[in-house]
């Protein structure tokens, strides 16, 4: 009973301390289109601590790929504002660090060591000796070690998303940004990609924002889902996911599909 | 006696047959046909004036290189071609750095490759001799009217076409300015920017032969083009071939020692072409 209590002022104290790493504000984003702005995202705001791992779902057109892009800073909002440790965000920077679905992000020139350490070099400053031996511990947490002298173009997809998730790693965001990063992968390499994500991200304790259309991957992977409705995005609710038994992950998908896909019937 | 040669003859057969199927030995192969086919030909036509025996051109190319300075009249030719490229080579970079940074210097160097990509450069060497006189100026001028526009074209699509993702990626790592365009966007373009080299070194190769048949001598020495002009009007057809054959030596051995080469270290070995 008290161990429970003091668990629990526990859990009041570090809510109250913990500073969010990535907060939006009332975000709303568009896009030039034929006939003015088209309305992508309508007023979304959240807020992302440290170690969380927030997940935004939503089907296709809610807008949760543009609310990453413009946390990455490639985007303007319209409205609203994104702030990094409290302060607003001024454009892209390796403080927020991107995982892209597409594989053709490592650079096809360089093998996996190399673009591993290729941001720590030319974003970080750190010397070429010190940045490959922190490149061959990013590659040992994904387990590609073996493969550091490989380039790219012998790399399953599988694998160069290893290498991209240990480059974006080994840069020690401030939150890693996940777009999709396994929408493109067979469903059997999916599955394992997930829980090898999991295992590694709670070993360092990264923050995540992550980006899918998946209610499986979501409640696998999230701490915290955002949902969202498409055309344009909205939010339509948001919670902790707490249950991380099989029987509690069940009902959270059921949850979910029922705010997400009882929506969309309704509309 | 059987016992013995039998088992052997079809392993000798077989592996005959195997180094028979290499490229190298296939491409061999279709050279001696040539060559074959060129002899007979010759002996055929029976006047070395119209076309000369194989062996006579080999005979001749050997003459050339002892007393007639055929190399020393390479050596002409490669120099200026090389000056030409060179300054290309400048030029391009200048145009193309422009027109990353300024939209209206874009489009005009879209609209001036449009133009004039398609003109022959040996169809401005009137024009250049008008304005700069009879020399190595104006095959310089010509030189670099053949390399300036396919290269500028390849520069263009190249970087046109460096994948939005890995753009993104530059960006996300802050890189800008020349930052970005020597870590990303030159090697992701290379691909296109090293055939715009190989298209140019080509077109410029075959335009310099074209000016020196033209007008020839410059400065005391003639090139490759003129040895093989001044040996036509002596009737030493023989040397004609000998220096016809230069000329295809040389295009070939720069594409395979220079460009294959840099292609199979780079391009290649990234997977970024077959």
């Amino acid at each position: 009973m008290s161990i429970n209590r003091d668990v629990a002022v526990f859990d009041q104290y570090r809510a109250a301390t913990k500073a969010p790493v990535l907060a939006a504000e009332h975000l709303s984003l568009g896009y030039a289109g034929a006939s003015g702005v088209v309305a992508a995202v309508d007023d979304v705001s959240f807020k992302i601590a440290e170690g969380d791992r927030l997940v935004l779902l939503g089907p296709s057109g809610c807008g949760k790929s543009s609310i990453l892009r413009a946390v990455a800073g490639f985007h303007t909002p319209t409205r609203g504002r994104i702030l990094s440790r409290g302060r607003p965000i001024d454009g892209p920077g390796p403080d927020r660090v991107v995982v892209f679905q597409e594989f053709d992000q490592l650079l096809p020139w360089k093998s996996a060591r190399e673009n591993v350490a290729f941001p720590l070099v030319h974003a970080r400053g750190e010397s070429r000796r010190l940045a490959r031996e922190r490149a061959d511990e990013a590659l040992e947490l994904v387990g590609l070690l073996r493969a550091r002298n490989s380039y790219p173009h012998e790399l399953s997809g599988g694998m160069k998303q290893r290498v991209a998730i240990a480059r974006a790693l080994a840069m020690e965001p401030d939150v890693l940004l996940m777009d999709e990063p396994f929408a493109a992968l067979d469903a059997l390499t999916r599955r394992k990609m997930q829980s090898d994500l999991l295992a590694v991200v709670e070993r360092v304790g990264a923050t995540l924002l992550f980006v899918t259309h998946s209610i499986q991957e979501a409640v696998m992977i999230g701490t915290h889902l955002h949902l969202l409705s498409p055309h344009p995005g909205r939010t339509v609710a948001e919670f902790e996911v707490t249950g991380r038994s099989d029987a509690e992950r069940k009902s959270t998908v059921r949850e979910v599909e029922r705010l997400l896909v009882g929506e969309e019937v309704a509309a | 006696m059987s016992e013995i040669a039998q088992p052997f003859a079809p392993r000798v057969s077989a592996s005959l047959v195997r180094v028979a199927n290499t490229p190298a030995a296939r491409r061999i192969a279709a050279v001696l046909v040539l060559i074959l086919a060129w002899e007979l030909a010759a002996i055929l036509q029976n006047n070395p004036i119209m076309l000369p025996r194989f062996s006579a051109t080999v005979l001749a190319a050997i003459d050339a290189i002892r007393s007639d300075n055929i190399v020393g009249a390479v050596w002409v030719s490669l120099s200026v071609l090389l000056k030409g490229y060179a300054i290309a080579l400048a030029v391009t970079l200048a145009l193309v750095a422009a027109a990353a940074v300024n939209g209206f210097a874009r489009d005009m160097l879209q609209m001036l490759t449009a133009m004039l990509n398609p003109l022959p450069a040996i169809a401005l060497l009137p024009l250049a001799l008008l304005w700069f006189g009879l020399g190595e100026t104006s095959i310089i001028f010509v030189l670099c009217h053949a390399v300036v526009w396919p290269l500028s074209l390849a520069a263009l699509t190249g970087f046109d076409t460096v994948p939005p993702t890995q753009r993104l990626v530059g960006r996300n790592y802050g890189l800008s300015g020349p930052k970005f365009l020597a870590l990303i966007l030159i090697p992701a373009a290379l691909p296109s920017l090293l055939s715009g080299l190989k298209i140019g070194w080509a077109f410029a190769w075959r335009t310099l032969i074209a000016a020196e048949l033209v007008f020839g001598v410059t400065s005391g020495s003639g090139g490759l083009g003129w040895f093989i002009f001044r040996n036509r009007n002596d009737l030493l057809t023989d040397k004609v071939f000998a220096g016809l054959a230069t000329v295809i030596a040389i295009g070939l051995l720069v594409e395979i020692l220079v460009f294959r080469t840099i292609e199979q270290r780079t391009v290649r070995r990234w997977g970024m072409a077959r």
